[in-house]
Formats: C-alpha cells, structure tokens, sequence
C-alpha cells in the first residue's frame, strides 16, 4: 500500500504522464452570472499511478476530475488551462472524441451506488453494453468474467437481477466492474465508497487496488477523507475554494503539511485524529491532552450517577408482506447499558444494526417491545403525558441531516424559541434574551436570528439545532449522527462545541454513530451494535485497545489510515 | 518511520513551481478563510420572500397576474366597464346579429343583445364558482388529505378508499348525474353548482395534501418538535400543514381554472346554470345555433372564457416554478 | 408480481361498488320521486308509473334496490330505455364507437405528445421548448368545446379539409377531426410530463454513469433517457384511456358522434335515470379496468415494483 517511493525512483523524467492537468479554470453559468468554481488547478498522474484529490464540498475536487472525462454538467464549461490525457488536450474535445476515450482509455466509478445504476435494467445488461459501445466482446460468459473480477459471487446469476435487488456493496462492486470493463488505462473514482459502510468500504477500496494494480490502471481518487487518502494514494492533492493549495507524495503531505489549509485538515481529519490517540498511547501520552477542544476545560465529572439505565431493550417491527401476512423483524434485541451522568456514550454501529432506533425509544419517540429505560430512576414507560411533558425539557435530540431538522418556514428566532414557548417559559423580552445566549453559547452571531435555515450552511444550521435543544436546560442529548453529513472542519469544530458545552454544563451524551474515527475523538464509553445485539461495550479506551470481538476488531480495522505512521505532535 | 528521518525529505524552499515533488500554493493567493462563518451582508429572506422575488420576475406570473386582476375587477364592478344593461329585456330583436357599430363594439347576438355588455356581466357568474369551489375543495379535500396523510394507519386506508370512490366519477360526468336529478333541476343557481363541484372536484386536492404532507411528516424537524413536548396535532398545524402548502397551492390555482371551465360546460350542456343567468357557457350555447352565419356572438365568450381560464392555469404553473419543492432544497 | 396484481385487483372492487352505491343512491334515494321526473312535463300515467317502480325494484327497501341492480348489471339485463329498448343493446351499439374514438385520441396524444415532449425536453431552454410550452398551456387553458368549435368552424366548415359532423357509421376517416379535439388536452399534458420527465432523468446519475461508459448520444438518449421517462407517461395514457371514454360528452355532442356521452347525454336531459345509471356504471367499470391496466403497465416498466410486497 505505502509503496510510492519505488515507483517514483525508476526513471520518472523517461515517462510522459497520463494525464496533466495545467492551469484548469472552470466556471458555471447560474443565474447570478458566471461563477468561477476552479482556478489554476494542476496535477499530474503518471501511468498506473494513483493520485487522490482531498478537499471538502465545494472545494472543486469533483468538478476538476469531471472535467478530464468530459462529464462536466450542462451549464459548466472549461474557461481556461489545458487537460492533457496522454499529450493530448482533451479540455476542448469534441464530444466524438470523448466518446471514444470514455469507456476504454478513461473509466468512472461514480460515488452513490444507489443512483448510479440504471433501475429499470438488469445489471449484466449495463455490463454488456459497455462492453459493446467499446467493441469488446459481450457474451454472457463475458458479462459474468467482468462481475466476478469485481468480486461479485455467483456473477452469472446475478447479471440477471436488477440493481435493486443488490445490496450497496454489490451495486458499488458492478460500478467498478462497468468502471473496468473495458481495461481504462485512468480510472476516475469519485468517493467510491463514501456511501457504503466502513468495514464494506475497506473490502471494496482494498478489491479495487488489486484489480488497478494487475491491470496497471493510473487512478485519479476523489475523497474528503484525507486519512483514506494518504492510505490508497501515492501522491495527494489538496484543493481549497477551487484552487489547488497543496500537492505531494502522500506520507510527506501528513507529515510536513505546509499550507495552513493542509495543517488545519490534517489536524482535524477524525481518522488521523483517531490514530494520533493511538500513536500518542504507544508513546505513553494521556489521550485527553490530545482530545482538549480548550485549554480552559475542567471535565466535569463531579456527579458520576447514572442518568440513564437500558435493560434488556427489544423494539420487535412487524413487516408487512403480502395480503394480510406479516413477518417480524428484531430491530433491538436484548440491549442492555446505562450512561453516567456528565459523560459521552457512543452507540457505534453499521447500517441497520438498530443503534437509531434505541435512539428513538430513549427519546419516547417510539414505544420498546419490552425491557426498560429508566432515567433518573424512574422508568419512561410508566409516565402519563404530563408527565412525558416534563421529561422532554430534560431529553433533547439532535438529528443528522442539517438541511431537515429544522423548519424552513420558521426563522431562526422562532426555531429557537419554540421549545420555550410551547413550555411557557418566561415573557417574549426574556425569551429574547434567552435566544441571544443560546446564540452566543454556540457562537453563532447575534444577527442570524432574523435569518431563515436556508440562508445557513450545514454546520450552521446543526449549531442552531444544538441551541434549540439546549434551551430548555436539558440533562441528557441524543446526538443522533449528528456530525457525520458535515465537512471535516465544519465536523471538528462542532465536535469542540459539544465537547465545550459538555464540561460547562455538566451534559450527558449519548451519540448514535457509524463513524469509530469519531468516537475516539469524544466519547467515555462505546456500546458497539451489530444486527440489533449490543455486541461489545467498555470504556472507549479499553474498546479501541483491546477490542474482544472479531465484529469490533473488523470495525476498528475499517478506520482508513490505520495502517499510516503518523507522529502525535503533529497537532 | 520517524518524524526526523521525514524532515530530510521535504524541501520547502524550493520554488513552486509545478513539476516538483512537493507543490505548496502561495499563501497570499489561497487565503485560508475562518472556517463556517455566517454571511451577514445579506438581508434576511423568508422562504415566501424568496419566492415572492422570484415570482416577480417571471413574466408569465406578471401576465397572468394582470390578467386575473382584471377579471376579478370586472366580476365586482361590471357596471364600471360596460355602460349598457345587458339583460335580456334591453336586447332589442331589431338588432339581431347586427354588426359592430358605435357604442356597441362587438356586435349583437340573435337575440339582439350587447355581446360585449354580455362578456363583461357573465364574468361574475364564472369567477363566483370558480372562486368558491375552490375554498370548497380546499377546505374537505385540505381537511382529508392531511389527516390521512398523517395519521396514517386505519384513518387513511378509510379516507382513502372514500377517495377513490369519488375519483372514479370524474368531475363533469358526476356533475352531469347531480344536476339532472329533480332536487337539483329545480334550484339551478351557482351555489347549487358550487355545491356538486365541490362534491366531485375534492378527491384531488386531497390526494395532493396527502403526498404533500406524508413527505414531510417524517422530517426531523417534525421528531424534534415532538421531542420538545409539541403535541402530535400541534405539529401537523403548525409544522407539517405550513411546509405542505406548496403543492397544494400550485394545484388550487389550476383547478379553479378547471372549475370555471366546468361552470361553463355544464351551463354549454344546457344543465349549469338557468338561460336567465348570465354566463359565458350560456352565451356559447345561445350562439351555437347561427355558428355558421354569425360566429363572433360565440367567439367573443369563447375568448374571454379562455383567457380568464389560462390566466390561473399559467398563474399555477408560475407558482409551481416558485415554489418547486426540489428547488428549495437547494 | 402475482401478490402485487391480485391486491390491485382486490383493492378495485370496493370502489366499483362503492362508486356505483353512490351514483345508484344518488339518482334514485335523494328526495323528488325519479319515476315522476322520467315523464319530464307530460301528465303522470299512474299504471305506467307502478310498472316502472316494479321494474326497477322501488317498492323494495334500498339495499334490496342496490342488490337486484347489481345483479342485473352483472346478468345484463339493465331494462329497456324510453323508446323501450333493452338498455344492454343501446349501450352495444354505442361503446363500440366511443371505444374508436377514445383510442384514436389516445394514439394522437401519445405519438405527438412524446416526441414532442422528448424534443423539447433534450433542448431545455431553447426556442422550440419555449414554444412548444407557452402552446401547451394554451391548449390546456382553452375548453374543450371552445377549441371544438374552433376546429370544426375552420377546418370543417370554412376549409372543408374534414367532415363538419360525423356519420352515422361513425368510420375512422369520419373520426379523424373528433379525436384531435378529444385528444387536444392530454396531449398538451403528455407533452409536459414527458418534457419533465426527460428533464428529470437527464440530470439522473446513472445517465452519467451511461455516459462516462462510452456509450453514444444516441443510445443514451434512447435506452436510459427515454426508457426510464416513459413510466410515468404511459401510466398516464393508461388512466387516460378511461377518462376519455367519459370525457368525450362535449367531443361527441359537437361532432354529433353517435357515441356513449351523446346518449347519456340525451338521457340526462330526458331524465331517463335508468339509462344514466346504467352508463355512468359501465363507465366506472372501464376507469377500475384502465387503472387495473396502469398497475400492470407500471410493473411491465418499472423492475422495482414487480417485487415489491
């Protein structure tokens, strides 16, 4: 994996690169004029090299490698600068031209499984006429060789099957394999993986370097994670509001980052951060030294009780299938656990393995099956609705999706405002008031009040989300995924004002996650899920350094950049 | 590796230019900026204000918007715009099928009536059932559709089998089998029609607040509102029903152009409205009769019917481009 | 597929019943007595008028009434109409003819409304999609019998190009102009749907994953453009075959076609409830069979929902 100083040292001057990128400018048509979306970007991929391009939305990563396959969208164009595939410049080629290099000189695996196959045709089809339209071979024992290279079993059978009958791994699998198919000498690989879950992640990334490296295909990697960057890509890219800051062999970019955009990436990026604390604790370093948002920061754990106590919790979901027929389906087996107060639990876990739905009940969102939660002694299940009613002033949530939690029709002042108002708490001048610390506690200026959530960005608006559940003085958040759509700053710098918020306020969390790297970063304790069963729990240390469970050793190992070395006073 | 063994490595004073190793963009051209800072140069702007400002630039909202403020002004004060009482008792048999002339610009039916005095006074019956049907529809079909969109389970599975019912009798077809019944046939006024329109022209609008509110009923911010103690009922008003509104708009507005349109066919058909109110379907069914000789009694209330029918028609379709819900989500 | 289709078919037949409950309960249980109404001004003709009660079962309770109906419907043997037909045979005579009409609108809309939807959606923007829009909301605006007016006075009349009316053997040629106007209006939507449709899945990933594999404009544009924007399009053709059936009242009445709406529609002004009811019935049988024949298009079309539960 870590070997690109050999290839680097074999005559590099003698080989013309792949594809050289010089000067780009890129620029879309909107509405508000021409807006310039990249500036002077260069790069260069030698033949089977591979080259990752780290930066966060908007940065201009996905566009730049758009623009080398031709697939820039309709009202973008290319302003300036040259694209060179193999001496060539393809910046203003003719569609005809492109459509003779995409397929066999240059493939794509785009980023979202779930959109990128066609529904309405089968797979082997899709396979086929990829084959077909770059004038290989497309018999069926074809179709099925390109799909099992892919690591897809049973590939006969399954070329039969439409893509909704594929799980997102599978259909992430026949993307590579159409990507592929037709022995592209540059593969475009556009966050191959970011929609999947982390352990399918790692055996999709790890399939995808063998076939390049047998193949000797060059690929150009586009990715946030600059952790998985540094561990799949030879050279990487660093690119910042359109424009290229930082560019380098991958272990020197971590280690000697230069630009101060590369120094706050890198010391943000949470599964370098996550590796750090280990590296730290080989070296005999206390991790919460690493892991302080301040310097000010007492940790509050004057009150160790536990808040909240889980036994034995089930939510059993009757699926409907067919007339009249259900079938049960367990989304929350036996799942015991309790939190103490003032401290950070994780509930860690893949994609329905039931770690929102525990969320839920907690909340008393939605009813168990049966076991108990007890909060403060008394369990929630025998509260009448006034008695619920108070319950929710001391539980608040926060959910994932910044651009759904909160109400677009309200301004912000309202948002904010209405846990106190439906609560009748205070007059409207002391609301005010109110809403204006809140503001100031998550360090959101005073102004954004009048403003409306469409108007904010993601952390923005997940900063008001995290106002609006601190204003009835909660004891207990459930951060549901709270950070995990946000950029990898924008990420960090949440992460810091939970964790502020935590030591002043003596809150308790619980944080639903499917990201480890995180959980290193913030949590005390980790309850690890898997299938509905509470698979392995401990203090986050323990879990992270002695991991008992083979699910859990596979989820820790799934970390991208586990395998980097990475000095801890690199932060 | 060592952190030390790597410092060798990096030669941070070399020019950057861009075929070396190690490529480091000058940090006065890439200024880092503070990371999510609040925009504060622009004013605040409601998601109404939004739409509102881009509405104002489209010019077929203007357009029809003009237009459907001109009719409404003629349905209120027809007087205003047409001197002549338009009444059958003024038509004068003398005049019948006359021509343009002084005064009387569009001419006269077979019965020796004003048809431009006509246009303009059958303007009130139209947009009275138009108008009301509307709120009519709004109300039950707003009403059904949002409970069974968001209490879903056996509420919905009851409204909608209701639904269906009445959707398999389309609107003039059911409005046909009402108004030939002997209840009806005796008290033909527009409120009786408003009555049947409303009766068959609801299922729509409540299949769209259903879709509309069954959308956003799960989103997090309807969770987070009950987990601040929001009653169940108390977030669909003031929660669900706000953000569902859209759609619902955008399809009113068509459908009150449908109305009219269906005003005027059954009073074409000769079962709407009584020959002694004055409509534009009246009028057309009155001048189908010398169509051949003289076109222009029918023509003229044709024309009117259609441009006060495509003004809400293109105003729905403005409004649609406005409020698209995808737009919004940026 | 077979679960799928027999709960569409089972969901059906709540509303056939409950539909033709209402409009049976609508023509004969709201108050004024329908046998007085069915001799209109003349004087009542009491022996006639018990007979007529006998016949359509009005001196039993009312869901007695909607039984016997019912089991008539399904017998065919509906009664006899004003001039003392059997009602099963007037309606023999003249489905067949609506049938022709309706399915020659629905070839009009979908040809035309599909290319140029698909046109006007390729070319977003441009000078023919402004146009092709601004056309079909007029189209949409105008009412049916205003536009059939038009089309029959200039075309028919003045430029003599088609036959004014039609004949009493109603032939395709005769039914040429009538279909157009028929079809007029669901064109204009076909139109918009396909345009939007194509506009939608232009910007779908999986046409630039299409795209990024090599393939050509064209076989974009024909297999994963055009395929996957004619589901919505021709569920809609399917639901549309229905409401033309009912919807050709106006057509028919201007091109004086002698069809189903032309029938009820002189029921209706006769006050022959009978007739109506037997028709608007046989109407709502064929809207419950076009839907049941849009669920099957929609799982022809769309993979995802023939394994859908």
């Amino acid at each position: 994996m870590n070997a690109p100083v050999e290839i680097h040292e074999e005559g590099a001057s003698a080989r013309r690169p792949l594809l050289e990128i010089r000067d780009l400018a890129i620029s879309f048509k909107t509405s508000g004029g021409e807006v310039n979306a990249v500036r002077n970007a260069h790069l260069t991929v030698m033949p089977g090299e591979t080259v990752a391009i780290v930066g966060e939305s908007g940065s201009g990563k996905s566009t730049t490698a758009l623009a080398a396959i031709g697939l820039l969208p309709s009202n973008g164009r290319v302003s300036g600068g040259q694209i060179l595939f193999d001496g060539e410049d393809i910046s203003h080629a003719s569609e005809k031209r492109m459509i003779e290099l995409r397929g066999n000189s240059i493939g794509m695996v785009p980023q979202d499984p779930m959109s990128n196959l066609n529904p309405v045709w089968k797979i082997g089809y899709q396979v086929r006429e990829t084959l077909k339209a770059n004038g290989l071979p497309d018999s069926a024992d074809d179709v099925a060789k390109v799909l099992s290279e892919a690591g897809l079993p049973d590939a006969a059978r399954r070329a039969k099957q439409y893509p909704h009958e594929f799980s997102g791994g599978m259909r992430q699998r026949a993307l590579i394999a159409i990507g592929l198919s037709c022995q592209p000498r540059l593969l475009i690989a556009d966050e191959p993986t970011s929609a999947l879950d982390v352990t399918v992640q790692r055996q999709i990334l790890d399939h995808l370097d063998k076939m390049t490296t047998e193949l000797g295909t060059a690929v150009l990697l586009i990715t946030h994670d600059l952790g998985l960057a540094a561990e799949r890509a030879d050279k990487v890219v660093v690119m910042y509001r359109g424009q290229v800051v930082e560019a380098g062999p991958s272990l020197e970019l971590l280690q000697n980052p230069q630009h101060p955009y590369t120094k706050r990436l890198v010391a943000s990026a949470p599964s370098l951060a996550s590796r750090r604390i280990q590296a730290a604790k080989e070296l005999g370093i206390e991790s919460e030294d690493l892991l302080a948002p301040d310097e000010d920061v007492v940790v509050a754990s004057s009150m160790p009780d536990e808040v909240l106590q889980i036994e034995n919790l089930r939510k059993v979901f009757k699926l409907r299938s067919g007339l009249g027929r259900s079938t049960d389906f367990t989304a929350v087996d036996d799942v015991s656990f309790s939190v103490k107060r003032g401290t950070t639990t994780a509930i860690v876990g893949e994609s329905g393995s039931g770690k929102s739905t525990v969320a839920q009940m907690v909340l008393n969102l939605l009813a168990p099956t049966s076991g108990k939660i007890i909060f403060d002694g008394v369990d929630t299940s025998t509260l009448n609705s006034k008695e619920i009613f108070a319950f929710r002033r001391r539980v608040q949530p926060i959910f994932q999706d910044p651009y759904g939690s909160l109400d677009p029709m309200y301004n912000i002042f309202r948002t904010i405002e209405e846990p106190l108002r439906t609560h009748k708490i205070g007059d409207k001048a002391s609301r005010e008031k109110k809403v204006r610390e809140l503001l100031d506690q998550v360090a959101l200026p005073q102004s954004t009040m009048q403003r409306y959530p469409n108007e904010l960005s993601g952390g923005q608006r997940q900063r008001v989300a995290i106002a609006r559940a601190l204003a009835l003085d909660p004891e207990v958040i459930i951060c549901d995924e709270a950070v995990s759509a946000l950029d990898v700053l924008v990420q960090a710098q949440v992460l810091n004002l939970l964790a502020e918020l935590q030591s002043r306020l003596g809150l308790t969390y619980l944080f639903i996650t499917h990201d480890l790297a995180v959980v290193r970063q913030i949590a005390d304790h980790v309850c690890v899920m898997e299938r509905g069963k509470l698979v392995e729990t401990g203090s986050t240390d323990d879990v992270f350094d002695s991991p008992q469970q083979e699910y859990t050793k596979a989820l820790l190992n799934a970390i991208p950049g586990a395998g980097l070395m990475l000095p801890p006073e690199v932060a | 590796m060592t952190p030390d063994s790597n410092t060798a490595r990096q030669d941070a004073s070399a020019p950057a230019t861009r075929h070396i190793e190690h490529f480091v963009a000058d940090f006065a051209e890439t200024p880092l900026q503070a990371t999510d800072k609040v925009k504060e140069d622009q004013a605040p702007l409601s998601l109404w204000a939004e739409a509102w400002r881009n509405l104002r630039r489209q010019p077929l909202f203007l357009i029809s918007a003009f237009l459907i403020l001109v009719v409404v002004a003629v349905s209120l004060f027809p007087g205003l715009f047409s001197p002549i009482d338009p009444t059958s008792e003024a038509c004068q048999l003398a005049n019948s099928d006359g021509g343009p002339s002084s005064g009387h610009p569009l001419g006269y039916t077979q019965q020796g009536c004003d048809v431009y005095a006509r246009v303009i006074f059958g303007t009130r019956s139209s947009v009275t059932v138009g108008l009301f049907t509307t709120i009519g529809v709004l109300l039950i079909g707003g009403i059904m559709g949002a409970l069974a969109g968001y209490y879903g389970g056996w509420v919905d599975a009851v409204l909608a089998r209701i639904n269906d019912i009445f959707f398999a009798l389309p609107l003039i077809l059911g409005a046909i089998v009402l108004m030939q019944l002997p209840m009806f046939r005796a008290h033909r006024t527009v409120w009786t029609l408003v009555l049947i329109l409303i009766t068959f022209g609801w299922p729509q609008i409540a299949r769209i607040t259903r879709g509309a509110v069954i959308e956003v009923r799960n989103a997090d911010f309807v969770t987070a509102a009950r987990s601040l103690g929001v009653s169940k009922f108390g977030a669909l008003t003031r929660h669900v029903l706000p953000n569902s509104l859209a759609p619902i708009i955008v399809v009113a507005t068509i459908s009150l152009g449908t109305f009219i349109v269906a005003e005027s066919t059954l009073s074409f058909l000769g079962i709407g409205l009584p020959p002694s109110v004055m409509s534009w379907g009246n009028d057309i069914q009155a001048a189908q009769a010398s169509l051949r000789s003289n076109p222009m009694p029918l023509l003229y209330p044709a024309i009117a019917l259609s441009i006060t029918v495509l003004s809400f028609i293109m105003l729905g379709d403005a409004l649609r481009d406005a409020l698209d819900p995808k737009a919004r989500k940026r | 597929m077979s679960t799928y289709i027999l709960k569409r078919f089972l969901q059906l037949i709540p509303v056939f019943l409950g539909a033709t409950l209402l409009v049976y309960f609508l023509v004969f249980s709201l108050p004024g007595d329908p046998i007085v109404a069915l001799f209109g001004d003349k004087p009542v003709n009491e022996a006639v008028a018990a007979k007529l009660r006998i016949q359509y079962h009005l001196d039993q309770p009312f869901w007695m009434q909607y039984l016997l109906y019912l089991k008539s419907i399904f017998t065919f043997d509906l009664g006899q109409d004003f001039s003392g037909r059997p009602i099963a045979a007037v309606l023999g005579e003249v489905f067949p003819v609506t049938a022709r009409l309706a399915v020659m609108a629905l070839v009009f809309e979908a040809v035309f409304g599909i290319i140029f939807g698909l046109i006007a959606g390729l070319r977003k923007g441009k000078f023919f999609d402004a146009t092709v829009l601004v056309a079909s909301l007029i189209v949409i605006g105008i009412p049916i019998f205003v536009l059939g007016f038009l089309l029959q006075f200039t075309i028919g009349v003045q430029l003599g190009w088609a036959k004014p009316t039609v004949s009493s053997a109603a032939t395709v040629q005769d039914l040429i102009l009538p279909a157009i106007v028929l079809g007029l209006g669901s064109f204009a939507y076909v139109l918009r749907l396909t345009r939007t449709s194509v506009i939608e899945n232009m910007s779908a990933d999986y046409v630039r994953t299409a795209t990024a594999k090599g393939l050509s404009r064209f076989r974009v544009v024909r297999v994963h453009i055009l395929r996957n924007s004619l589901i919505p399009v021709i569920t809609f053709l399917g639901a549309d075959l229905g409401a033309l059936m009912g919807g050709a009242i106006v057509t028919e009445g201007i091109f004086n076609v002698p069809g189903v709406g032309n029938r009820l529609y002189r029921a209706v002004l006769s006050g022959e409830g009978p007739t109506v009811v037997s028709i608007v019935t046989v109407l709502v049988l064929i809207y419950c069979l076009s839907n049941l024949l849009v669920d099957l298009l929609y799982a022809w079309l769309d993979p995802r929902i023939r394994y859908d539960s």
